[in-house]
């Protein structure tokens, strides 16, 4: 099979220059860029082959654990994924080769970058428990260790910290959930797996627990707390390949579990996801539109989406439960589609934000301002991922929001009361969640790159290298291009979705036109977005003409109106936190108890005026603080035990050595 | 079909035409309306034409701190507005290209052309471009997925997402009564308040600083870019009427096989239509004081309330009968 030894030569190269960078030092460093982006051509077009012909090719190597080797395996689903993560890989790289020589490349990030990639490519092409765990393990330290890189910076050791342990968690749940899929027999292949589908209460241990190890990768709630703290903390191409990638990667193993290795679903499995799903959606976002700092809000948002991806995938789930495989193919077109278009938008705006840190050194919005002028191509592109993490027509995230919703008022026909309860409730979550993404990245982009400058940084910002620009150029071509051409690729799915659903999409072309969008029918619903776009436009350029026939034409540059009295300070503008704050009234005090406090010098006095807004994070509190505080409060009387004398000690051994007879003697 | 489509085409620029020419007449009713009952002369029905000459003929002064963006956002905002009002059934339902986009479209389009002018009231960098946004952003949380538990309930009720559907559905059983169909007129006639800036979410005469939300954003606005802005918020009006006669009041609205007098018989009852609306607005505008900002939430969260039970009540009963 050329396919997988073009695959493994490649993975080779990404080994090597894994290798390669630990020994090398200084500009020779730079090198690593242009080697990975060969490398995800390569695996990039292998992963297209195979989801364009609907093949299928396995291999078994002698390597890894004796007498079960090595089982790898590129069905459509992995090679779906494929393509979603090495575009995540291409762009990341392409980045990267704009990095100054002298100054921006350590050993301490270009070793891991490559092995980085490499461990996302394996846990796509494993194809057994142990080749799965492995690459997922060595997935996760590789980004471990890209987050720790700046470990000056006390913040970063702390999320290092955190993403650590919540990394370990996550394994520990995955590798139940394989104990499950296993079985007595002890099957660590996928193929035996699939063939003994587990008992139902086994089944619904290893959903949970594959719903834990992956939704701790993904950022799912509430075991995201990691997320927004570790992928801002890594350097900025990093920090769009986990969260444009590697959440895409955790989706994948839920996918791998729940579709293809656990059997038929009952539909009850649907609920946990859906809910979850739901309030990850909207709390990320609540989080995001109040957070001040770039690429945190960036994180958030990334959290949001993957509730958003995890609500398709219950949807899907229910339907396929009960036999709808129409429905279930829309809504598993709906989760498959927002991974990719996660992974562009997601992608683009990690890089553009790394592009305003470079130009500016500042990740705080309420620090930046009027950045368009300033780095012009950046902004323009950084606009078309704000946009289409809004869901706004005519680009990419419209596509996917769209199948979503026709997923949701398909919902009626299923047969269950607790789906007909939790249905509208997730759709209005999701209407929800997407009103609130529209106003966070209006409010990002309007702070960031509108208005004037809030610091002397901004104010003499510059735009990036070449090979930067191409990168985030690049993605929001396809933003552009994925939200035009939305039935193209989910036509391209129809493979995958035959292999977990059962069903597909209309064929393209059963629309008006070809490159109508359609779910379910025709008559029921079609979205085109080339003919939307193509009227907005006809009806722009109609009136940008007559208007300029009708109008004076003139155009004058005046100072600001501003109601007459403008300030020439920049300090008067909205900031980030003043955008927030109405907001902040109307969701703050429900979901973080957020108190504002105004202390006012008496009159007379010319002290400054001070305001404070505290937020609670509940999830925090209730499921992290607590156990820790717990755990250490346990730890601190156990010490005492260290302290005893000799003959307390041995009382201790005696009475142990009692109850053990004891219970000996009542149990045989 | 290249026929069949070119007629579409011509039949669908006639009607985006003609709701882009009666807009400013709906706008000077309302106008003329709410001055007559405060005993006031009032001005002329036509002054919405008369404002936009003037504003077409006058230069713009663009602020120094501008970019593009703030420049070309005008011309974007009324294509979107202008594209998603020809979606909206007016006085025929079969003639459009509304095969092209569906209702989430619909709320996605008006959510786009809002998500630009509020970037465009960032752009010069005041505060007041800043404090409209700002509130038009935190409206728009509450207002936009009222919307579309609204839409995704009459696209339950009707099998369809696609207006033209829709309205199929409701031109050919107008009177069933339906308790989610009635929440859901309750939650869209408060939604068109809150997105077309009516009172008592936003006062559309006001300039007193402090309670500007839309006329905040586009305090910057002047000359052509201004008369762009407004011909987008009148376009919006008509919008909001036609949707709600279109779902509520369809009678005399020409169904897909009817020819040139069905739709003149549908253009005649729709403009009819229209102008009641745009009156009924004046009354309820008079009859009714602008809220507080931070009251806003109790009002516009009443729509989404009443959408969401619409849409629980589409489930259940969908769930039970069909």
């Amino acid at each position: 099979m050329p396919e997988l030894s073009a695959s493994g030569a490649a993975l080779g190269a990404l080994a090597a220059a894994a290798v390669f960078a630990t020994l090398v030092r200084g500009a020779a460093l730079a090198l690593v860029y242009p080697l990975c982006a060969v490398a995800a051509l390569v695996l990039g077009a292998v992963d297209l082959r195979v989801l364009l012909t609907g093949t299928e090719l396995t291999q078994q190597l002698p390597i890894g654990l004796p007498t079960i080797g090595l089982h790898l395996r590129l069905d459509p689903l992995s090679a779906f994924f494929g393509i979603v993560v090495n575009g995540g890989i291409l762009a990341a790289s392409v980045y990267g080769m704009g990095f100054d020589r002298a100054k921006e490349l350590t050993r301490r990030v270009e070793p891991l970058f490559p092995l980085f990639a490499a461990a996302m490519n394996l846990v796509l092409l494993a194809d057994d428990a142990y080749a799965f765990l492995f690459s997922w393990e060595l997935m996760s330290l590789a980004s471990w260790a890209l987050v720790v890189a700046r470990h000056a910076d006390p913040e970063s050791r702390r999320a290092a910290h955190l993403y650590l342990v919540m990394a370990a968690i996550g394994t520990a749940a995955l590798l139940f959930a394989f104990g499950g899929l296993a079985g007595p027999a002890g099957g660590y292949a996928f193929d035996t797996m699939r063939g003994h589908p587990p008992q139902p209460m086994v089944a619904a241990l290893v959903l949970a627990a594959a719903l834990i190890g992956c939704g701790s990768k993904g950022g799912l709630v509430p075991l995201h707390a990691w997320l927004p703290l570790a992928h801002p903390a890594a350097p900025s191409h990093v920090s769009a390949l986990m969260s444009g990638v590697m959440t895409k990667v955790a989706i994948y193993g839920f996918v791998r579990i729940a579709f293809d290795l656990l059997g038929p679903p009952a539909w009850w499995w649907a609920l946990p996801p859906i809910i979850l799903g739901a309030l990850t959606a909207v709390l990320g976002l609540l989080y995001a539109v109040l957070d001040r700092d770039l690429k945190r809000v960036l994180a958030y948002s990334t959290i949001e989406n993957v509730g958003v991806i995890f609500v398709a995938l219950g949807l899907a789930l229910a339907f396929r439960a009960n036999g709808e495989h129409e429905a279930a193919a829309v809504a598993m077109a709906a989760a498959l589609l927002h991974a990719l278009n996660h992974s562009w938008f997601k992608s683009l705006l990690f890089l553009g934000a790394g592009a305003v840190l470079h130009a500016t050194g500042r990740r705080d919005l309420d620090g930046l301002g009027g950045l368009i002028h300033r780095m012009p191509r950046t902004a323009a592109f950084f606009l078309v991922g704000a946009l289409a993490a809004s869901a706004l027509p005519p680009l990419n995230g419209f596509v996917s929001e769209w199948l979503l919703f026709q997923a949701v008022i398909a919902a009626p026909a299923l047969p269950q009361a607790a789906l007909h309860f939790a249905s509208p409730a997730i759709g209005a979550m999701l209407a929800l969640a997407a009103a609130l993404a529209a106003a966070c990245f209006v409010r990002v982009y309007g702070t960031a790159f509108l208005g004037r400058p809030r610091s002397a940084e901004a104010a003499q910002a510059h735009d990036v290298p070449l090979a930067q620009q191409i990168a985030m150029g690049g993605l929001a071509f396809l933003c552009i291009l994925g939200g035009l051409l939305g039935s193209v690729l989910a036509t391209a799915l129809a493979p995958v979705l035959a292999d977990l659903v059962g069903g597909g999409l209309p064929r393209a072309g059963s629309g008006p036109t070809v490159f109508s969008l359609v779910a379910f029918d025709p008559a029921r619903s079609v979205y085109d977005a080339p003919v939307i776009a193509l009227f907005v436009a006809i009806a722009s350029l109609t009136t940008l003409v007559v208007v300029h026939r009708l109008s004076a034409r003139r155009t004058r540059r005046g100072p600001a109106w501003d109601c007459g009295f403008p300030d020439p300070s920049p300090a008067t503008q909205y900031t980030a936190s003043s955008f927030a704050q109405p907001l902040r009234r109307v969701y703050g005090t429900a979901a973080f108890a957020a108190r504002e406090t105004v202390v006012m010098p008496p009159p007379g006095d010319s002290q400054p005026a001070r305001f404070s807004v505290v937020l609670v994070d509940h999830v925090w509190r209730a499921l992290y603080a607590a156990p820790g505080r717990a755990v250490l409060g346990l730890s601190e009387r156990l010490n005492a035990l260290q302290f005893l004398t000799i003959r307390r000690y041995l009382v201790l051994m005696f009475a142990a050595l009692v109850i053990l007879l004891a219970i000996a003697a009542v149990t045989t | 079909m290249t026929g069949d489509l070119l007629v579409q085409f011509l039949a669908q620029g006639a009607q985006m035409t003609f709701v882009l020419l009666i807009a400013p007449l709906a706008v000077g009713v309302v106008r003329r309306v709410k001055a007559r009952l405060m005993r006031r002369q009032g001005p002329p029905l036509l002054q919405g034409y008369f404002d936009l000459a003037k504003l077409l003929r006058k230069e713009s002064v663009i602020a120094e701190s501008a970019s593009w963006l703030f420049r070309s956002a005008p011309y974007l905002i009324f294509a979107l507005t202008w594209v998603a009002a020809a979606l909206v059934p007016s006085f025929a339902s079969g003639l459009m290209f509304n095969w092209a986009a569906d209702v989430v479209a619909l709320v996605a389009l008006l959510g786009a052309a809002r998500a630009l002018l509020a970037l465009a009231g960032m752009d010069v960098g005041t505060s007041f471009g800043g404090i409209g946004s700002s509130r038009e952003m935190m409206i728009a949380t509450l207002a936009e997925p009222a919307m579309m538990l609204i839409v995704l309930t009459l696209a339950i009720a009707a099998g369809t997402t696609r207006l033209a559907g829709v309205a199929d559905f409701f031109l050919a059983e107008p009177f069933a009564v339906r308790v989610s169909l009635a929440l859901s007129l309750v939650a869209l006639v408060i939604v068109a308040l809150a997105e077309n800036a009516r009172i008592p979410v936003d006062n559309p005469v006001t300039h007193l600083e402090l309670t500007m939300v839309h006329e905040a954003m586009v305090l910057e606005y002047s000359g052509r870019h201004l008369a762009l802005i407004e011909a987008a918020s009148h376009l919006k009006l008509v919008l909001y009427i036609s949707l709600l006669i279109c779902l509520f009041a369809p009678f005399g609205m020409a169904p897909a096989s009817a020819g040139v007098t069905g739709w003149l018989i549908g253009l005649a009852a729709w403009t009819a239509k229209l102008l009641f609306g745009a009156a009924l607005l004046g009354l309820w505008e008079v009859s009714i004081a602008k809220m507080r900002v931070f009251r806003l939430p109790d009002f516009v969260g009443i729509a989404f309330v009443f959408g969401f039970l619409a849409i629980l009540l589409a489930f259940l009963t969908r769930g039970v009968f069909a």
